[in-house]
C-alpha cells in the first residue's frame, strides 16, 4: 500500500503532523501499536497547554484523534517492527507493509524500569508508574516514591495527601524537581526523604510487601504496600538505530527542523534530541516536521 | 453488549456464569480505563459467547478490594467463578483477543 507520508505513533506529536499533512493534500496514514493519545491519556487534567486548562488527557487526545480523522488521515493500529530506507521507504508492520518517500518518527518514549526481578510480575499488584492513575487504591496505606525529578515529587505531594505515609527516595541528596515543589513537599507532615539510596530488591509473591534498599551501604528493608517507580522516561527507537542515527541515551538525533540523518524520515515529539519535552512542543514538532516533510515531497516531484 | 455489574449483582452475574466472563475495573477519571472502553465494546459484539462485564471502581470499591486491584485498567478473566488470568493497563485489541482465544 502507498502512501505520501507514513507517521509511526498516534501521540500528539503523530496526530498533529498528520493533520498538517492532510490540510497540505497529501495521502497519510498513522500507524500506532497501542492506543491513539500517547502518554498524555494518563493525565486527569491539563494545567499547561494554551487555551485548553482544566481538559483532560483523553478528551484532549480524543479531539485531536478526531480532528485527524475528519480531515482524512488514515489510522491503523499496527505495531511498527522496522523501516527499510531507499528514496520509497517501506514501513514493516506485524501485519503489513506500506510504502512511502516520507516517514515522520513520532513514537514517543516509556517509562523507565527499575530493571529488577519481579517488577513486571508485581505491576498492578503494589508497583506502579503513575500515582494519579493508581494512588486511591493506597488509601491510608504505606507507599514509596523512586525518583527525584517533577514526576517524582508531584506523585509524592498527590501521594502524601492520599497515603498514610510516604517515603521519598533518591539515588541523589538533592531533587532535580522545581524547588517550590520540593518545598512544599518538605512540609509534609507524614513525608519521610531517604537519600543517596538505590532499590536492589523488590520483596513480595502475590503482591508487593517490601523493598530492600542500599543506602551508603547498608541494606534497609522497607515495610511498604505501593512502590510508585518516577525515575524518568526512555526512548524506543532501537528498531530503527539502522536507519537514523540515535544519541547515546537513543533518542533520534535532529534539531529543531526534525530532520534526522536520513533524508526522507524525520522525527517529531519526545522521541528525539530536545531539551523541552512537552506537550505543546509535541505539538509544535508536528507542525513542523509535516511541513519539511510536505517540502521534501514537493522537491521529490519536481526532480 | 457491556453489562455494568456491582457488589450486588456480582455473584449472579459473573461467579455463576458458566460462559467466560470478561470483567473491566475501570473509572471515569483513569484515561486509560476510557481508551480500552471502545475496544471491550467491540471484543463483546465480536464474541458472543463470552460474558462482558464492567465495574466502576469508585461505585464497587469492594469488589476492586475482593480482587486486590491496585492499578486500572485492569482486566479480569473468570471461568465458573475462578480467575484464570487478567491483564493490567491498556492492551491492544490483538492481545485481548488472544487471551480470550486461549481461555474459549
Amino acid at each position: 500500500m502507498k502512501y505520501d507520508i507514513v507517521v509511526i505513533g498516534a501521540g500528539i506529536a503523530g496526530l498533529t503532523a498528520a493533520i498538517y499533512g492532510k490540510r497540505a493534500g497529501k495521502n497519510v496514514l498513522v500507524l500506532e501499536s497501542r492506543t491513539y493519545g500517547g502518554q498524555i491519556v494518563n493525565t486527569p487534567s491539563i494545567e499547561n497547554y494554551p487555551a485548553a486548562m482544566g481538559i483532560s488527557g483523553f478528551e484532549f487526545a480524543t479531539k485531536i484523534y478526531e480532528q485527524a480523522i475528519t480531515l482524512g488521515a488514515e489510522i491503523k493500529f499496527e505495531n511498527v517492527m522496522s523501516i527499510t530506507d531507499g528514496k520509497i521507504k517501506t514501513v514493516h508492520t506485524n501485519q503489513n507493509d506500506y510504502q512511502s518517500p516520507v516517514v515522520i518518527i513520532a513514537t514517543g518514549s516509556k517509562n523507565r524500569q527499575l530493571g529488577l526481578p519481579n517488577e513486571e510480575k508485581l505491576l498492578g499488584k503494589g508497583i506502579s508508574y503513575c500515582a494519579t492513575c493508581d494512588g486511591a487504591f493506597f488509601k491510608n496505606k504505606v507507599v514509596a516514591v523512586i525518583g527525584g525529578g517533577n514526576t517524582a515529587v508531584e506523585d509524592a505531594l498527590y501521594l502524601a495527601g492520599v497515603a498514610q505515609k510516604v517515603y521519598v527516595i533518591h539515588r541523589r541528596n538533592q531533587f532535580s524537581a522545581e524547588s517550590v515543589m520540593v518545598e512544599q513537599l518538605q512540609k509534609q507532615p507524614n513525608v519521610e526523604f531517604i537519600f543517596d539510596a538505590q532499590v536492589t530488591e523488590l520483596i513480595g509473591e502475590q503482591k508487593l510487601s517490601a523493598i530492600n534498599i542500599n543506602t551508603n551501604n547498608q541494606a534497609r528493608i522497607i515495610n511498604i504496600d505501593g512502590l510508585f517507580v518516577a525515575v524518568g522516561r526512555v526512548p524506543e527507537n532501537e528498531k530503527f538505530a539502522n536507519v537514523v542515527t540515535l544519541d547515546q541515551h537513543g533518542y533520534i538525533i535532529a534539531g529543531e527542523n526534525c530532520e534526522t540523518s536520513a533524508p526522507g524520515i524525520f522525527t517529531a515529539g519526545d522521541c528525539r534530541t530536545k531539551e523541552i519535552r512537552q506537550l505543546v512542543t509535541a505539538a509544535g514538532d508536528g507542525a513542523v516536521a509535516a511541513n519539511h516533510a510536505i517540502q521534501y515531497l514537493n522537491q521529490l516531484n519536481q526532480d | 453488549m457491556v453489562y455494568q455489574v456491582n457488589e450486588k449483582n456480582f455473584e449472579q452475574e459473573v461467579l455463576a456464569a458458566k460462559e467466560l466472563v470478561v470483567v473491566d475495573f475501570n473509572a471515569e477519571w483513569c484515561g486509560p480505563c476510557r481508551m480500552l472502553g471502545p475496544v471491550i465494546e467491540q471484543l463483546a459484539e465480536e464474541n458472543q459467547d463470552v460474558k462482558f462485564v464492567s465495574v466502576n471502581v469508585d461505585n464497587s470499591g469492594e469488589l476492586a478490594q475482593q480482587f486486590g486491584i491496585q492499578s486500572i485498567p485492569c482486566v479480569v478473566f473468570l471461568k465458573k467463578g475462578e480467575e484464570k488470568t487478567r491483564n493490567v493497563g491498556f492492551a491492544p485489541k490483538s492481545v485481548l483477543e488472544n487471551m480470550i482465544k486461549e481461555l474459549k
